[in-house]
């Protein structure tokens, strides 16, 4: 069943920025569909809009068949969204917190209290529910607002970069959190990153998204495949290399290294050092490499998706202690 | 619409929750008007000429309205504090509308002002100020009006602020020029006549008549005016305020 259907959407803004460039995808039931992109790419904007927040220019979104522009509380009713930034009042409880959200999404009042208590179990936080919000850590504040956009119980969850800013521990942390909610609760969830491996590990399909267009839409495995296998590197000195060149096909010299483009690495290199020997080339050293998300990015933008760090004012507003 | 009510309280409970935590808060707020009361009370009231009057019973009025005053500005202006906090982001994507979500901000910053006015209120009691019963109940409804004006003008001043930066601006520029104009701490009717149409001007000096007169039965102005001046003033506010807080967000 599709849940998310959205048609040439275009967005923007101040009548000359194309933050959203007419976008087409669909997202089926249960499903984790990920953005990913360089800051800048269109992906919380294609979001906010997801969300009823911004209204496009001009195409369409449907999320669980209702239309975003005309239906914006339906919409808001059946998804859950956990932004970029904090969303928590820090002055309030853990359970506090949870509780206006729970009011504020028209959760009855006899089901409350189970639907709080079960979402606390679920991030692991029971013990801290009575905690105030500034006592916890970045990995808590974010597992508090992953269990809170999930008392109303949607059936969209959207997460804007789920792990910006959270050490590597933590981050592994939220995802198998965030892969927990898919495998025992069959949620659709939708998230935006600039992670690679954090698509890699958690996305059944990814999107890459560059200037507001989506470039490629596939399974992380068949992005990679498209470029065509691994990549065999020799070290060769350098009178070795073009007559290396002259004997493997497929092959490019760069930096003093020759670069083979095959199938699969694993089990072409064994014919790889016979042929070498056999014509007296002398390998000094060799590398395999298995193309990543990042080569992909590259190959159809000629650029790198920067890890970035958050920046100066995020950081800053981190390390506060709360206001 | 029985979801729109839960709404406003559910934004209201917030406020009170966060009112009742910040300790600190309602101590200094109440240490200021304490001072006021006790030293200037004391010490000009050789040099007011308020007919008779006990100067002391004569601002008593006027530190009630300004400790409403300080809080319902503070509670308005907070709206810049939920947006960098990030919780108006989780109210506004709520299936709410936003009315409801202003008017509990708006219901949630005056309930605090009034808590205040009433403690400060308690606190001149204490220091010899007498009201009766009825006229403290009467008391109540137009100071949360009184409150509710102010808190609409610090939601307006809020959605066209950027950052909590202008707070200190706003509070020397706007706010301590509406208080000391307002007849609060003297007499207007002995006003040269360029600073009677100042103090004329100023919507506070209204608050303050009104409270008067509820208090001890005197005032410079006409009652009913009074009271027409801060009825309008608030739905004005509050009108404003609800007009552009939807526009920003």
């Amino acid at each position: 069943m599709t849940v998310i259907e959205v048609k040439n959407l275009v967005k923007v803004f101040n009548n000359k920025i194309k933050a959203v460039d007419g976008i087409n995808f669909e997202v089926k039931q249960g499903e984790i569909f990920g953005f990913l992109g360089p800051n800048g790419a269109g992906k919380t904007t294609t979001l906010n809009i997801l969300c009823a927040l911004t209204k496009p220019t001009e195409g369409e979104a449907k999320i669980c068949e209702y239309d975003v522009i005309t239906q914006p509380e339906e919409v808001r009713k059946c998804i859950g969204i956990v932004f970029q930034d904090m969303s928590l009042d820090d002055r309030l409880t853990a359970r506090e917190n949870l509780e206006l959200h729970a009011r504020l999404y028209g959760v009855p009042k006899s089901e409350r209290k189970k639907r709080i208590d079960d979402v606390l179990e679920l991030a692991e936080l029971k013990d801290r529910e009575k905690s105030i919000v500034k006592t916890f850590s970045g990995g808590m504040k974010r597992r508090l607002e992953l269990a809170r956009g999930l008392i109303h119980h949607p059936r969209v969850l959207f997460l804007d970069e789920p792990t910006l800013g959270l050490d590597p521990q933590t981050r592994k942390h939220i995802w198998d959190y965030i892969l927990k909610l898919k495998k025992e609760h069959g949620i659709t969830i939708m998230l935006t990153t600039h992670y690679m491996e954090e698509a890699d590990e958690l996305c059944d399909r990814i999107a890459i998204m560059d200037h507001g267009k989506i470039i490629a839409l596939d399974t992380s495995k068949n992005l990679k495949d498209s470029l065509g296998g691994d990549s065999i590197i020799l070290d060769l000195k350098d009178e070795d290399i073009k007559k290396g060149m002259k004997i493997f096909k497929d092959s490019k010299p760069f930096n003093g290294q020759l670069f083979l483009s095959v199938k699969n690495a694993g089990r072409e290199i064994k014919r790889i050092l016979e042929i070498a020997k056999k014509n007296n080339i002398d390998v000094l050293e060799i590398n395999i490499r298995r193309p990543t998300l990042n080569d992909v990015f590259l190959s159809l933008t000629g650029k790198e998706i920067r890890e970035e760090t958050p920046n100066l004012k995020e950081q800053l507003k981190n390390r506060m202690p709360g206001r | 619409m029985n979801h729109e009510i839960e709404a406003i309280y559910t934004v209201w409970l917030r406020e009170m929750i966060r009112y009742v935590r910040a300790r600190e808060r309602i101590i200094s707020s109440i240490a200021q008007p304490i001072f006021w009361l006790l030293i200037f009370g004391s010490s000009m009231r050789m040099s007011m000429p308020t007919g008779g009057l006990n100067y002391q019973a004569f601002i008593t009025p006027g530190i009630i309205v300004m400790a409403i005053m300080f809080t319902s500005m503070f509670s308005g202006i907070s709206v810049i504090w939920d947006r960098e906090l990030g919780f108006m982001k989780e109210m506004l994507v709520a299936p709410v509308s936003r009315i409801s979500i202003v008017a509990g901000k708006c219901f949630g910053g005056a309930t605090t002002a009034v808590i205040q006015g009433i403690l400060v209120l308690l606190i001149s009691l204490a220091l010899g100020t007498k009201i009766d019963l009825i006229s403290f109940l009467i008391l109540l409804p137009i100071m949360m009006l009184i409150a509710l004006g102010v808190v609409g003008m610090g939601v307006a001043i809020a959605s066209v602020l950027e950052s909590m930066e202008g707070f200190g601006v706003i509070m020397n520029f706007v706010i301590m020029p509406m208080f000391f104009l307002s007849g609060a701490l003297f007499p207007i009717n002995n006003l040269p006549d360029w600073l009677k149409i100042i103090t004329y001007i100023d919507p506070v000096t209204y608050d303050v008549e009104l409270t008067r007169y509820i208090m001890i039965g005197f005032s410079s102005i006409n009652i009913m005016l009074s009271f027409i001046a801060v009825l309008g003033f608030t739905c004005a506010t509050l009108l404003i305020g609800a007009f552009l807080f939807n526009r920003r967000s």
